[in-house]
């Protein structure tokens, strides 16, 4: 386990060594990000001197050395357009964005698990028909027309929940939440089930196909004739099993949801990592733009890492070490 | 299973004149699936409409002579100036929506179908190459494809769009990148099989060119799942191309996509006037679930595994 973490880590390293490189020099050739801060009749000597106090007449090595430097010290250069820690305007906005992956993880769960345990259970009732063509349905519908459409019937129509911001926001453990007050539930519940649609869907055919496997298996028909309820059979038993597949792949999709809350964000005017990214883009923030890449590869490859781990213990059969990174 | 066929009714291999070719073959079994065969004829009609778009629009929704601003925003149904009737009604500029979908659709459709060829022959041709010469080569590939699939495509391409700027060129750019990994990964996987074969070995003691053993010999027998993840892939390229023009990185004004229609009909949403981003949305959702299907029922079919 210790070899295989540390294995792990190393790797990692490695990934976010050339990640940090790729987007630094990927970005690096963008457009002339001095434009933004001159307006036309601005003298060369004053183009000359934004240059240089961004740092941007050093050869890109030099640029690119700093920059990781820094980076190993938490300093991820300063933003361009607001004048302050690249880093810290990404803290600031990313317990938004996490509270709404977790959200729709939740919602995930809590709609998925049930409606796919069903149709496993009874794939031959109408009603699992009628869910299966629904996931079907949720694979490819496109996200943002889903959240328009949400904000139209549950916001204009019906005029039943807002449709934009985080709303009321209340303080843990130092950190603003929303869904502690009924406002800030309010305004969460829409932006999360509109990012959850899609991963309700692959929920409930993974426990669709988890539950018609599991259910054939010897252990469970021995607990039947055991005489134990179906209740105890599907919930303890039955649930157990089809859990694996389900805790890995959300663990997987937890970076997806974070880097689909970029579209969700910008719909539902979300104030999270996602909005402050389209930002900067169209401002060619680029501190910003490299900051939050490096922190997404980052929570990647820690997810990739709790999830490997998780599974170890969630079934005992699989041995670290031959798990391939 | 004669019979079944020609109960399916539209299906145009049913007569059983002439030889059985794996052409004919795979026709009669795909249209076995009622739903497929609808999706199919639903994604036929999708195509035609994007190609003969100029022809069968009611009006040139990009031609100023032919579009007045005091039409703008009207109702479905509603009649125009002229006389003739808005059917989806039109959009804040005082197009006709309905000509407005043919037009994007045309678009979306061209920009995915366009970035999933280039796509699918890069990816297809580096699969190959790490299948066939395997060692380094194929780690060092596959390292990569990992490595790339690890990210989300939306992200990979919100960056590359970041770094290359607006246009239909830079998004095909950037979806054919997206894509390739997908490609590669596929046809590694069957080539891996292929390569162990007696025709290759066979292909092999002819001593025959490289060239010609990967593309003559493995890639004709790789294709089956080629296409497969080349339909589902077209479908997701589409829907992500829409994403993206909609976040406003994507293409730009003057080539009005599905995805940018809808992004448009965001502004006058809140005004209640639905129309303008709901059915452009319905002609994206239509056209990718009928890939879907269509990419569902192809993978059955050409899954030997499966064969009935």
């Amino acid at each position: 386990m210790t070899v295989f973490i540390i294995r792990r880590l190393s790797q990692s390293l490695v990934v976010m060594l050339v990640m940090s490189f790729l987007v630094f020099s990927g970005v690096n050739l963008v457009g002339d990000p001095t434009e933004i801060f001159l307006n036309d009749e601005a003298t060369e000597e004053e183009r000359q001197q934004t240059i240089r106090a961004m740092g941007l007449d050093k050869p890109w090595y030099i640029q690119y050395a700093k920059f990781l430097g820094n980076a190993v010290q938490g300093d991820l250069g300063k933003s361009f357009v607001y004048s302050e820690s690249s880093l810290g305007i990404i803290a600031e906005r990313m317990p938004a964005t996490f509270e709404l992956a977790l959200a729709a993880l939740v919602l995930a769960v809590i709609f998925g698990i049930p409606l796919g345990v069903f149709a496993g259970l009874k794939p031959e009732a109408g009603f699992s028909k009628a869910v299966m063509a629904g996931s079907i349905l949720g694979f490819s519908l496109p996200t943002f027309w889903v959240g328009l459409m949400f904000i139209m019937v549950f916001a204009v129509m019906l005029g039943w929940l807002p449709s934009t911001g985080r709303g009321e926001t209340a303080s843990l453990f130092g950190i603003q939440v929303s869904f502690l007050t009924l406002d800030g539930l309010q305004h969460l519940f829409l932006p999360a089930l509109n990012l959850a649609l899609f991963k309700i869907s692959l929920v409930i055919r993974l426990a669709r196909a988890g539950t018609r496997e599991v259910v054939h298996q010897d252990y469970i028909k021995f607990a039947r004739a055991k005489g134990l309820t179906t209740r105890r059979v599907i919930f303890v038993h039955l649930m157990k099993n089809i859990m694996i597949p389900v805790v890995t792949v959300l663990g997987l999709e937890f970076g997806g949801l974070i880097a689909f809350s970029v579209v969700t964000e910008t719909v539902f005017a979300w104030p999270g990592m996602g909005k402050l990214i389209i930002d900067s883009i169209q401002t060619l923030d680029r501190p910003v733009i490299v900051a939050y890449l490096m922190i997404i590869v980052l929570v990647f490859v820690v997810i990739n890492l709790i999830v490997d781990v998780l599974y170890s213990i969630l079934d005992p059969r699989v041995r670290l070490q031959d798990v391939k990174a | 299973m004669s019979e079944a066929i020609e109960s399916s009714g539209p299906a145009p291999a049913a007569g059983s004149v002439g030889v059985e070719t794996p052409f004919r073959r795979f026709v009669s079994d795909f249209f076995e699936s009622k739903v497929a065969s609808m999706a199919a004829v639903v994604l036929g009609l999708i195509v035609f409409i994007a190609i003969f778009a100029p022809f069968i629009s009611p009006q040139d929704p990009y031609d100023l002579a032919q579009v007045s601003i005091l039409d703008a925003k009207l109702e479905p149904g509603t009649k125009s100036m002229d006389g003739w009737t808005f059917w989806l009604g039109t959009d804040g500029a005082g197009r006709d929506l309905l000509s407005a979908m043919f037009y994007g659709l045309r678009i979306s459709l061209g920009v995915g179908v366009m970035s999933g060829i280039v796509a699918m022959c890069i990816g297809a041709a580096i699969g190959l190459a790490a299948a066939y010469f395997g060692g380094r080569v194929d780690t060092l590939i596959m390292r990569i494809v990992d490595i790339q699939l690890s990210f989300p495509a939306i992200l990979v391409a919100l960056i590359l769009l970041a770094l290359l700027g607006k246009g239909v060129d830079k998004i095909v750019i950037a979806l054919i990148i997206v894509q390739w990994a997908y490609y590669a990964r596929t046809v590694r996987g069957s080539a891996l099989v292929e390569r162990n074969k007696e025709y290759i070995e066979a292909a092999t003691c002819l001593a025959l060119g490289h060239n010609r053993i990967v593309f003559r010999h493995m890639l004709p027998n790789c294709l089956p799942p080629l296409i497969v993840v080349g339909t589902i892939q077209t479908a997701h390229a589409i829907s992500l191309e829409a994403t993206l023009s909609f976040l406003g990185v994507g293409l730009p004004i003057s080539e009005p996509s599905l995805g940018l229609l809808i992004a448009n009909g965001f502004d006058y949403m809140l005004s209640g006037k639905y129309w303008i981003s709901f059915f452009p949305g319905v002609a994206l959702l239509i056209t990718i679930v009928s890939i879907n299907l269509v990419g569902d029922q192809l993978r059955d079919v050409l899954n030997p595994r499966l064969q009935r």
